[in-house]
Order: structure tokens, then sequence, then C-alpha cells
């Protein structure tokens, strides 16, 4: 097997006496169209979390493209090719969508420490980020500011944001999430026309979309890994439709 | 279908126009200086005012950078300013009286209490933030006070004289000197300030006040860009500290006390915080608001200022450059 382009050994997070993570082996191969499922609670944030550095394991290790990054800081992660998008939109609101971008990228070339140089010019960034937003969609919406935009919308600048990384990695923490159903077609479009080169793991709720995109799945269950499988397996699985999809079937 | 690509295509244009013009000067940001040099002439017997609120505007503007571009609230900005002014004068009392100099000493001192203290309190984050930073600033108001062999303690630095400035401009009782000397050093920090928030690392600071956990997530080294503009605001307080301990020739523990980490935080926030100019309305007019009302009604003037000031947080948050735009806005839409 070739070398996974994130892993994680023994993942384990408590609050005091509360058990978020317990034991957490994971491993999504390179390019790998992977999704985290499992019902409320089940500890799928925190293991984004714990991934990406927002939070610090109690125990285990995380591996990006083998090498162990448990002791690095968030923004460390980020320069290595890991890239997250979030539940709720957290984007700069009072800013254009072409600058939110815009910082992403300007981070990813290490110029956004510059302090005499006007930000606009000469560095490319700008068009970068213009060119990101085409690709997406979304360029008639450069110059609007985040806040002003419906929240399906903010959902793809979430996406665009992350793609300003050119991750390796990327954690799509329920992208659907608050989006109307007339809406999501276009996520799920996004997320299937992603490069094939980068590995997504999806944390999703929306049922259709996970079977739709993933061909491989993981079953979370109080803070541990109950099953992974491919989507098939995962859906024949009598204790995952006892934990999860008892009240829905797949499509 | 070659209409709407070309249509886009020049939406993209001016959007790509737009971020990458903003830096450029308009000719209505000129106006500030047109205005101080209008008020040397028109008039002459309040220079000593005038050079007061150009120190607090330097002082207001270095503020700006950290609470209006990075979202830090801070309630101990006078911890650089006394910093500064102290460094200044208690240099020109022993002896060294170069004024130029001992602005650019003073600034240093200033900025290394910036990172030193930054990177300490930096870690934190909203009301722990803002009482550990008034809680900086009282330990050095209050060292200050113990230190009385340096700093005079209560009694205040006397005894300071500086030498005149390039050697040819000397302190005079009209304050002519001290004014354009004030000026000149406002001018100069304010082209550093424009500068510096057009930067990629000035929007970066938009960035953190707009959402720290996103700059986390986009691999923003946070904490440095917070301890580099804390150091850079603070050295630009302890210049308009050291400017106010040069032109007065006289420095008391006040340069340190809460009500001038307060004051200042108000006065930027009635003009508009995050704006860059929000300074050089919210000073004048705080100020001027002070002595008028101070003048009109000695015992009180406080109530005036009250008013005027509850008066902006309940009907301009953005403070009064947002009213104007409001106005503006309105106005340019009603012509149409």
């Amino acid at each position: 097997m070739s070398e996974a382009a994130l892993e994680t050994h023994g993942l384990c997070k408590s609050f005091g006496a509360l058990t978020v993570a317990s034991d957490i082996d994971f491993r999504l191969e390179a390019g790998a169209r992977h999704a985290l499922i499992g019902p409320n609670g089940a500890g799928k944030t925190t293991f984004v979390n714990l991934v990406t550095g927002a939070l610090s394991p109690s125990r285990g290790r995380v591996w990006l493209a083998g090498e162990d990054v448990t002791a690095l800081p968030q923004a460390r992660r980020v320069k290595r090719g890991l890239a997250r998008t979030f539940q709720i939109n957290t984007l700069f609101r009072g800013l254009s969508v072409l600058e939110n971008v815009a910082l992403a990228i300007g981070e990813r070339r290490g110029v956004a420490g510059e302090l005499f140089r006007p930000a606009g010019r000469r560095s490319g960034v700008v068009e970068e980020a213009y060119a990101a937003l085409e690709r997406l969609g979304i360029a008639e919406d450069a110059s609007r500011l985040v806040r002003e935009l419906p929240y399906g919308r903010q959902r793809l600048v979430e996406i665009a944001v992350a793609l300003g990384l050119e991750p390796k990695v990327l954690l799509l923490d329920e992208p659907a999430a608050g989006v109307p159903g007339t809406e999501s077609g276009i996520i799920v479009e996004t997320i299937e026309g992603l490069p094939a080169e980068i590995a997504v793991l999806i944390i999703e709720h929306d049922m259709d979309l996970v079977f739709r995109i993933a061909r491989r799945i993981t079953v979370l269950a109080q803070g541990s890994v109950l099953v992974e499988g491919s989507p098939e397996e995962i859906a024949r699985d009598p204790r995952v439709r006892e934990v999860y999809l008892g009240e829905r079937e797949p499509a | 279908m070659t209409t709407v690509a070309e249509a886009s295509r020049s939406a993209g244009a001016s959007a790509i126009e737009a971020l990458s013009r903003r830096h450029r000067l308009r000719l209505s940001e000129a106006l500030p200086w047109v205005i101080a040099l209008a008020c040397f002439f028109a008039f002459p017997g309040y220079l000593a005012l005038g050079t007061h609120i150009l120190i607090s505007i330097l002082f207001a503007l270095s503020l700006d950078l950290i609470l209006g571009y990075g979202g830090i609230v801070t309630l101990g900005q006078a911890a650089f300013f006394g910093a500064g002014a102290y460094t200044a004068g208690i240099l020109a009392v022993h002896g060294w009286t170069e004024p130029l100099t001992g602005l650019l000493a003073a600034g240093a001192v200033a900025a290394l209490l910036g990172v030193v203290t930054g990177l300490i309190l930096l870690r934190t984050e909203g009301l722990t933030l803002l009482m550990l930073t008034l809680v900086v600033a009282e330990m050095i108001r209050e060292g200050a006070n113990k230190a009385d062999r340096w700093t005079g303690g209560a009694d205040g630095l006397q005894g300071i004289s500086i030498a005149p400035i390039l050697g040819l401009f000397r302190f005079d009782l009209y304050r002519r000197t001290s004014y354009f000397y004030a000026l000149a050093v406002l001018f100069l920090a304010w082209l550093a300030v424009r500068a510096i928030v057009h930067s990629p690392f000035g929007r970066s600071l938009t960035g953190i006040r707009e959402s720290i956990t996103r700059m986390h997530a986009i691999g923003s080294p946070v904490l440095r860009r917070l301890v580099t503009a804390y150091a850079i605001a603070a050295a630009l307080s302890g210049i308009a500290g050291a400017l106010l301990a040069q032109t007065e020739q006289f420095v008391s523990l006040e340069v340190l006390s809460f009500a001038r980490s307060g004051a200042v935080v108000i006065m930027l926030i009635l003009g508009g915080a995050g704006r860059l100019y929000g300074a050089f309305v919210g000073v004048p007019l705080y100020m001027l608001a002070q002595d008028q009302l101070a003048e009109q009604f000695p015992i009180y003037w406080s109530t005036g200022l009250g008013l005027l000031l509850i008066a902006v947080a309940l009907g301009a948050r953005g403070g009064v450059l947002d009213v104007w735009d409001a106005a503006l806005g309105w106005l340019r839409r009603s012509h149409r």
C-alpha cells in the first residue's frame, strides 16, 4: 500500500471525564473520496479539529503524507497541504468574496506578511483568486461582501478559500449544511469537480450526497470507529442501520 | 453568448481593479493636512491646544492599527504613550537634548515593551485580553510612581530642556515650532500607517478582525502578526508620548493613566475605527468639545461630553465617518 495522505493512530480526546474521541485509527488514501458519517455527537467535528490541530489530542498521533504532525500548530499543517471548510460558515464577512480567497492565496504563497507593498499590486494573488472564483462559477460575486451573499453561495466561498490553499488533503465539514435542497446540487457538482489528486474527506449528514460522492465510508459512533467499508458494505451493515440509518434508507 | 462572457470578463477586471487600486491616494486625503495648515494661520493663539490635538491624533492613529484593523480592544495603550514620554523626558533630563533621536529612542523602548507584553497578552482574547491590557498599564504606572528617582514620581519629571530641532528650530513660547514638529511627525506616521493598512500584512490584520478562526485555518501565523502590529502601534504611541514630553518639557504620571487609555479608545470610536481617518475626525471633535464645554460649563462639562458619546453610541455605531458615508450615499441616490 502506498503512503496515506492522512493517517491517525489511536487518536483520543477527553474533556475531564467526557471522552469525545477514543482510539481512532483512520487512513485517508491519496486522491480518496472518503466520507465520515455518524449520528449527532459521534465526534465527527472533534475528529476534524484534532486532525487540523485546532484541538490537541489527549493521546495518539496524526500523520500527513507520512510525516508526524501531531506536535505542529494549525498553521504549519496548513502549509503542508491540509485545508478544511467549516460546518458553519467561517469567512471574512465584511470583506469581498475576491479578498476572502486572496487572503488564503497570499498566505499560501508566503507574501501575506509583507509590510510596505500595496496588497493589490504586482503579486498575481488577486488574479489567481479571481481565476479560482471563475472555476467555481461564482466570479460574478467577486466584488460583493460575503455577508451580502445567500448562505448557499457562502458555502461555495468556503470551498473556494480552502482550494486557494492548494491542499493535498481537503476536509469538508458538512459542506451542504444549511443549504436549501434546490441549491445543494451545485455543492455536489463542485465537490465532484474537485481535482482528482486532492484527497477529500467529507463529513456529512446528507446521505444522498455521501452515497453519490464517497467511494469509502467510515462510521463514527460515540467517539470511536464503528465500521469502515465501501458504500455498499456500509448500506448493508446491520450495526450501521441500528445506530444511524435506522429511520432512513440510503438512496 | 460572447456578450455574457465579455460582461463577466469586464466584471472580473473591475473586481480586480478595485482591489489593486485601493491604495492609491485620493484628493480628499489631502484635506486633514490642508486644515491643519490653515488652522496654524487662522488660530495663532490656540497652537498649544492644536499641538495637543495633533499628538492625540497620532496616539489614536496608532490605536487604530490594532483596534480598528486588528480588532484587539485594549484599555492599556497609555502604557506605551507613557513609556515613550518618560524615555524622551529622562533622556533630556540627563543631557540628551537632541529631539529627533529622543523620539526614535522613545519609539524603540515602547516597541520593545509592546513585543514583550504582546507575546504574553495576545495569546488571550476578548474580555481576558481587555483586562490584561488594563492590568499591565496599571502596573507600569505604579512602577513609574515608585521609581521616583528616575521619573519624579507624583511630582512629575521636571527640568527637561530640548535642543532646537535639526539645530535650527528653537521651541518658542507661541508653540509655533511645537505645532509644526507634531504635524510633521504625524504626517510621516500617517504615511507609514497608510502603507501598512494597504499592505498584505494590513489586509491579514483585517482578516484577523473578521475571523480569527478562519485565519488559523488558512495557515496564518496569527500570534506573530498580532505581536508585530502591537509593537508597531506601541512604537507610534511611544513617539506620540515623546512628542508631548518634548513640547511640554514636563512629564506627569497622567501619561500612563487609565483615563488616557480610555479617552483614546473613545476618541477613535467617535471618529470611526478601522478607517484610517477616524483619528483625524474623532480626536479634534472630542478635544474641541471638551475645551469648549469646559469653558462654558466649568463644572458640568463632562456631562455634555457624556451626552455626545451616548448619541454616537446609540445613533452611529461606526462613528462620525460612518454617518458621513451614509449621508453621501443618500445624497447620491436622491440626485439620480
